[in-house]
């Protein structure tokens, strides 16, 4: 087992737990990704979007600070940063499969109200039946898929 | 100050996803294939993520009211419906075809490919079609 990353997941983890700690503790708000930014984008709520905002800049600024940072934070993210400081990984996939992928997540966590931060980390920190429910489906499914891309589609990899 | 609030809270969020490795999609789908080579990392991630987050929401409701804010919004229904539960089942395939849920991809913008390109805006489109279903009541 690969301890390393493991306690990288942790570090990550906690930081993602305190990050959602944080917007509840200031605006009162669940921390959920597809709700904060498919509502900026498809809503535009009137005197609720200036924090949905800055939020979604937050997160796109955040590996470009891990990346300036590169040194430094290599000692402790590691693996997380390769030998070029690189923090993002490449895409699983062609233009194709994304488009189909991309339009799933969304559509999907749209209609479900929620993806792996706002039902996984926030709802399942409220002990939320909707959240756990709506977490279980969404691992056993994706668990499901690649396993039918990887080992039956795939042949096993 | 909500502003300011909002740009922390998106980038401890953010690095969160960077240092555990989440904004790597071979992570996130080698975690999410049992059959393989089980990389275990996201279920510490999620793991610290929850525990983190369950104190301190225990922590933050024994307040009133936010700092910056009038009140606490949560979601209330308790109801199990087709939306969620559908809902939920079409991400989880998305999820397992690129190893991207929402955060990780918008995140990435910072490396943008075409195949990154191509699955935001599709997902904007999915968040806007969501919005084209009606809820049934």
């Amino acid at each position: 087992m690969d301890w390393s990353s493991s306690l990288q997941g942790l570090a990550g983890g906690v930081l993602i737990g305190l990050s959602a700690t944080w917007l509840m503790a200031t605006l009162g708000r669940i921390a959920g990704i597809s709700g904060i930014i498919g509502n900026l984008i498809t809503a535009r709520p009137k005197g609720d979007s200036a924090w949905r905002l800055t939020f979604l800049l937050g997160l796109i600024s955040s590996p470009l600070v891990v990346m300036l940072l590169g040194g430094g934070l290599g000692n402790v993210a590691g693996g997380a940063v390769d030998a070029t400081g690189r923090v993002i990984g490449e895409p699983a996939g062609g233009v194709a499969l994304m488009l189909v992928a991309g339009l799933l997540v969304g559509l999907g966590t749209g209609l479900g109200s929620g993806c792996t931060s706002g039902h996984g980390v926030c709802g399942l920190s409220r002990l939320s039946v909707r959240s756990m429910v709506a977490t279980v489906t969404f691992l056993v499914m994706a668990i499901i898929t690649v396993f039918v891309v990887r080992h039956v589609i795939g042949g096993g990899a | 100050m909500k502003t300011l609030m909002g740009y922390i809270a998106g980038l401890i969020f953010g690095l969160g996803l960077a240092v555990s490795g989440m904004t790597d999609p071979a992570r996130v789908l080698g975690f999410l294939d049992l059959a393989g080579a089980w990389d275990p990392t996201l279920m510490f991630v999620l793991g610290g993520a929850v525990v983190t987050n369950f104190i301190g929401y225990r922590l933050v409701f024994k307040r009133t009211a936010p700092i910056y804010g009038e009140a606490f919004q949560l979601p209330t229904r308790q109801d199990l419906d087709a939306r969620l539960i559908g809902g939920s089942a079409l991400f989880g395939i998305g999820w397992g075809l690129s190893g991207y849920c929402p955060g990780p991809a918008i995140a990435s913008i910072a490396g943008p490919t075409m195949p990154l390109v191509a699955m935001l805006v599709a997902m904007v489109a999915g968040w806007f079609l969501a919005r084209a279903i009606p809820a049934r009541s």
